[in-house]
């Protein structure tokens, strides 16, 4: 949850892709078997039409380019045509070279090690956090001045980066209210936004700031789920809260946490491009350079369209290779995996 | 004694614990009340600072020596400036324009699409499911992307931020599952009575969705007004700039906004910079503030985390 935030490209990602073929609920059409595609057509015509427009944006605005990776096996010259599709035809193959060229640059390495430092980070110390606060919330008897917290925390997830980093910037920066006010006290301020060497505890904060309380919220709902009669039968056994916590709650919580854990390993090579762009200046590309900040200054910044995209195209393939591999993990634990088979 | 005259009350409060749970320890809620209140002051204290400091004069900033906490007065010059220079309105306008006729297409896409996809059984059902289903696997790629929207000579136009995030499956899969929970009879009555299928989506199942229509709109909203890297890599010509991109010029580039920020230029009134650069804040703020209120109370009972457990 923490510091994940939609990927470079347009399409933007959502906490939660859960459960791809849910069972059939309501409204099943009129059965019946061996009708002819004529005739199913002539019964489905109108809900075929109404999924047109959707499968014409994203034919042509995932799709297509996903079609377009085809430049990364190509000595791509986007002026050898008029358009796009005719430079393509008219550029080379030229195999697996661009691969080559992107892993003998110390750049991707430098991009793809701080990329998985962070993942690393997030995951160990700030995974944890919105379980922790979903329970703490979960404890919290009155109603209203629960709901009055959920209000404020789940705030932040709506600021975009631009916005989250200009109030770090404000509080936490050189001339920020922290600054004045420790002036104000007579003690030294510090400058931590532009500082390389504390930057990805500050990504990490900046990501827990926005998106802790979004984090809780499908973690309340698996807490909610949970047989009260459970508790109840761990106190009369003489269970503290705390043994309740660690043998009701937790595992109570265990299926979501699994769930969380495929999502992230499918996302690990994901962290974010906005809030790196952004803050890329201050502290500097050694420590700013992620994997989709590479992708970006290696392929438009600097126009070579070829190993730009062979440096997309091998973090989408390990990325998708990585969420496939943790479906099959958590199926094997005896977990329910993401995508459901059916 | 006012606990003694009024035992309804406490009894009240007691009833909320359940009897086999031990009291809490003073510690343990001194704790809890701790790290709540921390967490929701680490949320509150920006909001409130930048707010106070873009209403603030230019003395109230100078003698608090940069962000104002403690409000000394209320001074609306910042604002009257940034709406009155072109730059802050038109990225406004542009900003209002994307995120209004974006939610607006991308609810009419998602929807009809949803409800198009609500029926198993019917043609092509589970090829169009996996179609959509594909694209939360495998992103297109920052770079392809790039070239294709270029290609359709929407660089330069909005249309560049709206067409690409118009169809999000997520969200599509969130109004699907919810459409599916629909009673089968209702449905199945309606057809009965002679409605096609247009009619029942109209008539039966949108007055039933509301809220779920709500959230999604309020995503693809709240997506649309945050979009900034697309911006960037879209639109060049600074008169079609959005908010965002205006904020990250003025606060994170440092730039001077034109006509901004240069006293001379202006005269003595001119007000203080700062207050102006949090004004231009609140502006790309207020807007999420404003809308999420209304629309929390959806998430909060379950139109989400219904579809995140499918």
């Amino acid at each position: 949850m923490t510091g994940k935030t939609g990927v470079a490209g347009p399409a933007q990602a959502r906490p939660l892709p859960v459960q791809a073929t849910p069972e059939p609920q309501a409204a099943p059409p009129p059965a019946r078997r061996g009708m002819t595609l004529r005739a199913k057509f002539h019964r489905d015509r109108a809900l075929l039409l109404m999924t047109v427009p959707a499968v014409l944006l994203l034919t042509v605005f995932h799709y297509l380019p996903l079609l377009g990776n085809v430049v990364a096996f190509m000595d791509y010259d986007q002026w050898a045509g008029d358009s796009a599709v005719e430079a393509i035809v008219n550029s080379p193959f030229i195999g697996f070279t661009n691969f080559a060229e992107l892993f003998e640059d110390s750049q991707f390495w430098d991009a793809l090690r701080n990329t998985l430092t962070l993942t690393a980070f997030q995951l160990v110390f700030f995974f944890p956090l919105p379980i922790a606060l979903a329970i703490l919330l979960n404890s919290v008897l009155s109603p209203r001045l629960r709901g009055f917290i959920q209000t404020v925390v789940y705030l932040p997830h709506f600021f975009s980066w631009v916005l989250v980093v200009t109030f770090f910037v404000q509080m936490l920066g050189g001339a920020g209210l922290l600054a004045t006010v420790l002036r104000d006290n007579g003690m030294e301020p510090w400058n931590i936004m532009g500082n390389p060497d504390t930057f990805i505890l500050l990504v990490s904060t900046q990501g827990l700031w926005k998106d802790v309380g979004w984090g809780t919220i499908i973690f309340l709902a698996a807490l909610t789920a949970i047989d009260q009669s459970l508790y109840e039968a761990a106190a009369s056994d003489g269970a503290t809260r705390w043994r309740r916590l660690w043998h009701v709650t937790l595992p109570g919580l265990r299926p979501v946490v699994v769930l969380l854990l495929i999502l992230q390993l499918g996302n690990a090579l994901t962290v974010g491009f906005e809030q790196f762009y952004l803050q890329r200046e201050a502290v500097g590309r050694q420590a700013a350079e992620v994997l989709d900040t590479y992708v970006y200054y290696l392929g438009l910044a600097t126009q070579d369209y070829g190993v730009g995209t062979a440096a997309g195209l091998f973090k989408a393939v390990i990325g998708l290779f990585l969420i496939l591999i943790a479906n099959r993990l958590a199926r094997r634990f005896g977990e329910e995996g993401v995508f459901v088979r059916s | 004694m006012t606990a003694l005259l009024n035992p309804s009350a406490r009894a009240r409060r007691r009833n909320r614990r359940p009897a086999w749970e031990e009291p809490p320890t003073v510690a343990g809620q001194l704790v809890k009340g701790a790290v709540l209140t921390g967490v929701v002051l680490a949320v509150l204290i920006p909001v409130w600072s930048i707010l106070v400091t873009s209403f603030s004069s230019r003395q109230a900033i100078a003698d608090a020596g940069g962000m104002v906490f403690r409000p000394r007065d209320f001074d609306l010059s910042a604002y009257v400036l940034i709406f009155t220079r072109g730059e802050v309105s038109r990225a406004v306008w542009n900003s209002m324009f994307v995120t209004v006729t974006g939610t607006l297409l991308a609810l009419v896409c998602t929807v009809l699409a949803a409800y198009g996809l609500s029926r198993p059984g019917s043609l092509f059902h589970r090829p169009l499911l996996l179609f959509f289903l594909i694209t939360f696997l495998i992103g297109p790629g920052l770079i392809p992307s790039y070239v294709v929207v270029t290609s359709l000579g929407l660089k330069d136009s909005h249309w560049s931020l709206i067409l690409p995030a118009a169809v999000n499956a997520f969200n599509l899969i969130v109004v699907r599952q919810f459409f599916m929970g629909i009673p089968g009879e209702l449905i199945d009555s309606a057809r009965i009575d002679g409605a096609g299928e247009w009619r029942i989506l109209t008539r039966i199942v949108l007055p039933l969705s509301k809220a779920v229509v709500a959230v999604v709109g309020l995503f693809y909203a709240v997506g649309y007004w945050n979009m900034y890297f697309n911006a960037v890599l879209y639109l060049n010509n600074s008169e079609d700039h959005v908010v965002q991109q205006v904020l990250q010029a003025y606060i994170l580039a440092g730039q001077s906004p034109a006509g901004i920020g240069s006293p001379p230029a202006l005269g003595f009134n001119a007000p203080p910079s700062l207050a102006v650069k949090m004004a231009v804040v609140v502006v790309v703020l207020i807007p999420i503030v404003i809308v999420y209120p209304f629309i929390q109370r959806h998430f909060t009972k379950g139109v989400i985390t219904g579809a995140l457990k499918g």
